[in-house]
């Protein structure tokens, strides 16, 4: 029976499509950490990604201007938390509370003032699915990988530039410099409080179009506790890939596959649907309490710097 | 605004640069008052001076890191007024830290060219980059890979990454901040060397240290800053090292500690095959009434030895204290026993800082009798105890509900002699007691200590200042890479045959 | 030091302040949206309960987030060690057919109990032995608690019969006795109140507080000063997760009655908030729970009689920990170092 399961295409197609927010938001993670700030915010940035999107979509019949104001929102809010963290040197953690609680409020308000207990519009654009043309009619892989909505493949576009900016160019050895000893960044001539805050606010942009794929992408609703706790599980997922882009992505399949399986065996296995849906948390635990210890943040992580020494 | 031609006749001799009436103030205090300096082409001048006397806020102002509030500056003829590193960099000053600015995690290229980047489009030119680092290598006789990791690299090693760095950049002028502190005297000579090659081609140096014998050795003129003045150039042929010193301090100094001869009694202390985090096994004797210096550089096994000696990491090995053995005891039965630690890192380790003095001074003892009865804290006794302990130490204020943090670095450290001290330890370990203290308080230090070891005690003494191990220890351990390189008593030991063993060499002379 | 003892004042201040002009910019009249909130919060004996039954769970709750905090831990899962303290003391309410005296000690101590492993067990040996972040743990473990919790009611082994997913309600033995005639307050509240001194107490006059707020101060010196880090974590999440627990059981045992599925974890997040408002005091987090349990009453006032969503309440409390995080302002702003750290 497990064979029956693991063999079947829908399971791998099901484990990528879930595992993208989680990727954007921990590829978010990955940015912001690199240079130094500890992202907790995540979820928030999330949050307010995913209502945006919606808002915009079927404000203006057009899902990918919802999109981008998405990403644009989720990056004002990253900006608050970039402010807070870079310039007024607050402890990352709580500054990421704040924000997390702020975005919760304020999609909450928003959300019950513009839509109310209808909820939003049914009508609202979604991503539209692409097809590789030659890949999807490859068996099972075909299935697995070739047809998505749009904002899968735009995360791989979006994973291989990052990757090449921050190890092929300067702006990627100063980012990383950024976050490794910002003194000796600082030193070097590196502006170094300008490139943590923007790599805060890349951080949210990325996050926040994970979230929009929740809302527009999987779905094409919006409810106010949607994001589930999903932008934690991408930090976790940011420390599993040992901060690296590619890594954050691998580790975000894990918890894509765990969430997967839980929906595949409701019904098949006699668990409770409770008991499944348990899956991808504890999952992150034991990936968190396995393999921490053998890899290493960058070495300023969530320190705040002071120029003035 | 380039400088003139390396060598060039319109070159030698000229002043490179000149300051003028610099003046610079921070809350409380006039840093600089009013300095006057100048640096000639091709020369090496040294400044001197110990710690709070300017070097580094002149310094920090030379590199464009902070702002004089009055006077200018004149490099190469222009006025020169920078307001970043940056600024000084492109006018062609660099600058060799004290505490290497250097990320571990990247390769030495990276290191060199962060800022700077050679690019091809979008993309870093590392070919270029380990090209023209190449280029440098050979013409300045500086042996580093540009491909390793700097984390993989010794301390020398990183301090020439760091000369790299300003090379690359085109230096004319560079500011070299004690650059000898974490070298040995071997690894020292290597960097006159260098120095000597750099001034050939026209680079002019400030070489900043307190270290009189080698401003004696490397620089053509010293002049000594105190308190915040240039109190006079000279050239450094022309000047004793008394008369240097009494300018730096301001008084008659006493240029060797004058202490009695040690008696020595039984064994208090033995170690025997102590290993830990790759150190060892080591075995060693600390006797009653004896300071044992262990000497070396920084990253040869001393953090290790303390932490096994002091039940802080798990080690092997045997220790006996006073008779009875320890190696299988806790941090805390270890103080019991008479076991205490003033530790390297004050700050991190040694205190508290949010706490008060009162706080910090039971930092040790705080579970037990008299400080804590079934569990709760006896604050009344702690109360009664700390006046007297603040005050036999000199600790100001002697205040017991001053935080930490408000502390000075010199009253820090009392604070925590006051604490281990007077806890009448039968071995004291005393790591890097004196670092970051001025003369004044290092005097206070080194007397505490001498009069420990007068009582009968035993010190065990891990330093980096080779004349800190020097001026106070009876007998002097070499700890290179882990193991002990060597063992003497004081007459028998000379800078020389010590920075030999430092480094792992065998000491010349007959048969070893 | 003055105007850093002032700054919740102020945080809070400035908070009221930009919800207004957010709740004016949607058309709605701040002026009678917070006086509805004062008048649902403070307004006659009913009302005031009504804010102490709220601010009740918030005290645990405050209390032992500040408890970790002081111990350098972010328990930032109290929600999940609230939750599990309420099915442990359901469950005991329920099952024990014991006297009176013995049932409700019991079914506190079981909370208790029950929020202390939730927090130790894994996040806390995870941190101690893995270095695993405990943030993200406890919040993933509070995920797990909830769903845990829906799955015992619904269709589990403690749904009550019939097909309402709620346990069955606690036996009259087990019920925390009402302080207030005709409202929901009851003698937990006490409760709060003692344990926050006691809490306080043991930071401050204990042996075992003192190694707890050392670890928090200084990982460094506390390893110096011979205190186990590895113990010390176990047992900060352990006593954090213990008050939460008690919380839930409170909850419970003084006001459900029963476990519903609706059973809200708010109370383990807002208590982030109380003890980031309280600066980690134990008995600062009284009134500061209180602000909120005023916030939450006043906030259901607010939405019925002003027509302000209630949402508003958590945009306040956003921006309230948003101003306590940027106190760091304050502290870097000033030119007043210590006076040993010379330049130079």
């Amino acid at each position: 029976m497990m064979l029956d399961l693991l063999g079947n295409a829908q399971l791998w197609a099901s484990t990528l499509t879930l595992a993208i927010p989680i990727a954007y938001a921990a590829l978010g993670g990955v940015f912001s950490e690199r240079a130094g700030i500890l992202n907790i915010a995540l979820e928030g940035e999330m949050l307010i990604g995913a209502f945006v999107a919606v808002a915009v979509s079927a404000w203006t019949h057009n899902v990918w201007v919802g999109l981008a104001a998405a990403a644009v929102a989720a990056a004002l809010t990253a900006a608050l938390l970039g402010w807070a963290a870079v310039y007024l040197r607050a402890d990352h953690i709580i500054a990421g509370l704040a924000v997390n609680v702020l975005a919760t409020g304020l999609t909450g308000f928003f959300f019950n003032t513009i839509y109310g207990p209808m909820g939003t519009p049914t009508t609202t654009p979604t991503v539209p699915l692409w097809k590789i043309p030659l890949l999807d009619r490859v068996p099972f892989l075909g299935q697995v990988l070739g047809t998505h909505e749009a904002l899968v493949y735009v995360f791989f576009a979006i994973l291989i530039a990052s990757n090449w900016l921050m190890f092929q160019t300067p702006l990627g050895l100063r980012w990383r410099a950024v976050g490794e000893f910002p003194r000796a960044a600082d030193a070097a001539g590196v502006a170094v409080l300008r490139v943590k805050f923007w790599a805060v606010v890349a951080a949210g942009a990325v996050a926040g179009i994970g979230g929009a794929d929740l809302s527009v992408g999987i779905l094409n609703s919006f409810s106010p506790d949607m994001v589930a706790g999903r932008g934690f599980i991408a930090l976790a997922a940011v420390i599993f890939g040992a901060w690296y882009p590619w890594g954050g992505f691998w580790a975000s399949a894990l918890f894509g596959f765990a969430t997967a399986l839980s929906f595949q065996l409701q019904g098949v296995v006699g668990l409770s649907k409770n008991l499944l849906l348990m899956l991808p948390y504890a999952v992150t635990v034991m990936a968190l309490a396995g393999v921490v210890g053998r890899t290493s943040p960058p070495a300023a992580d969530g320190q705040p710097y002071d120029p003035g020494r | 605004m380039p400088a003139p031609r390396a060598g060039s006749d319109e070159e030698r001799g000229r002043p490179v640069l000149i300051v003028r009436n610099l003046i610079k103030r921070f809350p409380g205090i006039l840093a600089l008052d009013s300095i006057d300096f100048d640096l000639r082409a091709g020369e090496v001048h040294a400044v001197l001076g110990e710690n709070g006397a300017g070097k580094s806020t002149l310094m920090h102002i030379l590199y464009g890191l902070i702002r004089p509030d009055a006077g200018e500056m004149m490099l190469w003829g222009r006025r020169y007024a920078p307001s970043s590193p940056r600024d000084a960099v492109l006018s062609g000053v660099g600058m060799v830290h004290q505490h290497f600015l250097l990320i571990p995690a990247l390769t030495v290229a990276q290191n060199v060219v962060l800022g700077d980047e050679p690019r091809r489009g979008p993309l870093i030119d590392l070919r270029a980059a380990e090209d023209r680092i190449d280029r440098l290598r050979t013409a300045y006789g500086i042996e580093v890979d540009p491909t390793a990791l700097v984390a993989d690299l010794s301390v020398g090693m990183r301090q020439r990454v760091e000369v790299l760095k300003a090379l690359y950049r085109d230096a004319r002028l560079l500011i070299l901040d004690e650059p000898t502190a974490l070298l040995t005297p071997q690894e020292t000579r290597h960097l006159f060397r260098a120095i000597q090659e750099l001034t050939a081609r026209g680079i002019s140096v400030i070489f900043i240290s307190h270290k009189l014998d080698e401003v004696r050795l490397v620089s053509q003129r010293v002049t000594v800053l105190r308190r915040g003045r240039a109190v006079g150039t000279e050239r450094s042929t022309e000047i004793t090292p008394g008369e240097l010193a009494r300018r730096m301090t301001g008084h008659e100094v006493t240029m060797s500690f004058r202490r009695q001869a040690s008696s020595a009694g039984e064994p208090l202390l033995r170690i025997e095959d102590l290993s830990a985090q790759g150190t060892g096994p080591l075995t060693l004797d600390l006797c009653a009434g004896e300071i044992l210096g262990v000497a070396g550089i920084e990253g040869n096994g001393q953090e290790a030895l303390i932490g096994a000696l002091a039940g802080l990491i798990p080690a092997r090995g045997k220790v006996w204290l006073g008779g009875a053995r320890i190696d299988h005891l806790t941090v805390r039965q270890r103080v019991e026993a008479g076991l205490g630690l003033v530790p390297s890192d004050r700050q991190e380790d040694g205190l508290v800082l949010p706490m008060t003095a009162a706080e910090n001074l039971a930092l040790r003892s705080y579970y037990r009798r008299p400080y804590a009865r079934w569990g709760m804290l006896d604050l009344a006794q702690w109360s009664r105890e700390t006046p007297g302990k603040l005050k036999a130490f000199d600790v100001r204020p002697p205040s017991g509900g001053v935080k930490a943090e408000a502390l000075s670095g010199g009253n820090q450290q009392k604070l925590v002699l006051a604490r281990e001290i007077g806890a009448e330890p039968r071995v004291l370990i005393a790591s890097q007691p004196t670092r970051g203290l001025d003369v004044g308080a290092t005097e206070f230090v080194h007397r505490r200590l001498i009069g420990l070891r007068d009582s009968g005690r035993g010190i065990l003494l891990v330093s980096f200042d080779l004349d800190e191990v020097l001026a106070l220890s009876d007998r002097i351990a070499v700890l290179s890479r882990g193991r002990i390189a060597g063992l003497m008593p004081r007459r028998e030991a000379d800078r020389e045959a010590l920075g030999l063993l430092m480094m792992g060499a065998p000491p010349r002379g007959p048969a070893s | 030091m003055t105007a850093g003892a002032l700054w919740p004042f102020t945080a809070t201040l400035l908070a009221f302040v930009i919800g207004g002009i957010l709740a004016a910019g949607f058309g709605f009249n701040p002026i009678s949206a917070y006086g509805a909130l004062l008048s649902g919060a403070f307004g006659g004996a009913f009302a005031i309960a009504t804010t102490l039954t709220n601010a009740l769970p918030l005290m645990f709750t405050g209390v032992a987030v500040a408890l970790s905090f002081r111990s350098g831990l972010f328990n930032i899962g109290a929600a999940g060690q609230y939750w599990l303290g309420a099915i442990a003391a359901t469950w005991i309410g329920y099952r024990a057919a014991v006297p009176a005296w013995v049932h409700l000690p019991m079914a506190l101590v079981g909370g208790m109990i029950a929020g202390a492993v939730w927090a130790a067990l894994i996040p806390g040996i995870a941190k101690a032995y893995r270095g695993a972040n405990e943030v993200i743990t406890t919040l993933m473990m509070t995920y797990i608690a909830v769903y845990l919790g829906h799955y015992l009611i619904e269709g589990g082994p403690m749904q009550a019969p019939g097909f309402t997913p709620q346990s069955p309600q606690i036996l009259p033995t087990a019920v925390l006795a009402g302080l207030v005639p005709g409202t929901q307050l009851s003698w937990g509240i006490a409760l709060a109140v003692l344990l926050a001194v006691m809490v306080w107490l043991l930071l401050q006059r204990t042996a075992v507080g003192f190694s707890l707020r050392i670890t928090g101060a200084s990982p460094g010196a506390a390893r110096y000063a011979g205190v186990s880090p590895r113990g010390t974590i176990v047992l900060a999440l352990a006593l954090s997760g213990a008050v939460a627990g008690i919380a839930g059981a409170v909850q419970v045992l003084g006001v459900d009655h029963r476990l519903y599925d609706s059973f809200s974890t708010s109370a383990g997040f807002t208590g982030i908030v109380v003890a980031l408002l309280a600066r980690n005091h134990p008995i600062g987090v009284l009134p500061a729970a209180v602000l909120f349990g005023a916030l939450a009453s006043g906030g259901n006032a607010m939405q019925i009689s002003a027509g302000v969503p209630f949402h508003l309440v958590d945009i306040l409390q956003g921006l309230i920990i948003f101003f306590i995080a940027g106190e760091g302002l304050l502290r870097y702003a000033s030119w007043g170092r210590p006076n040993g750290q010379r330049p130079a």
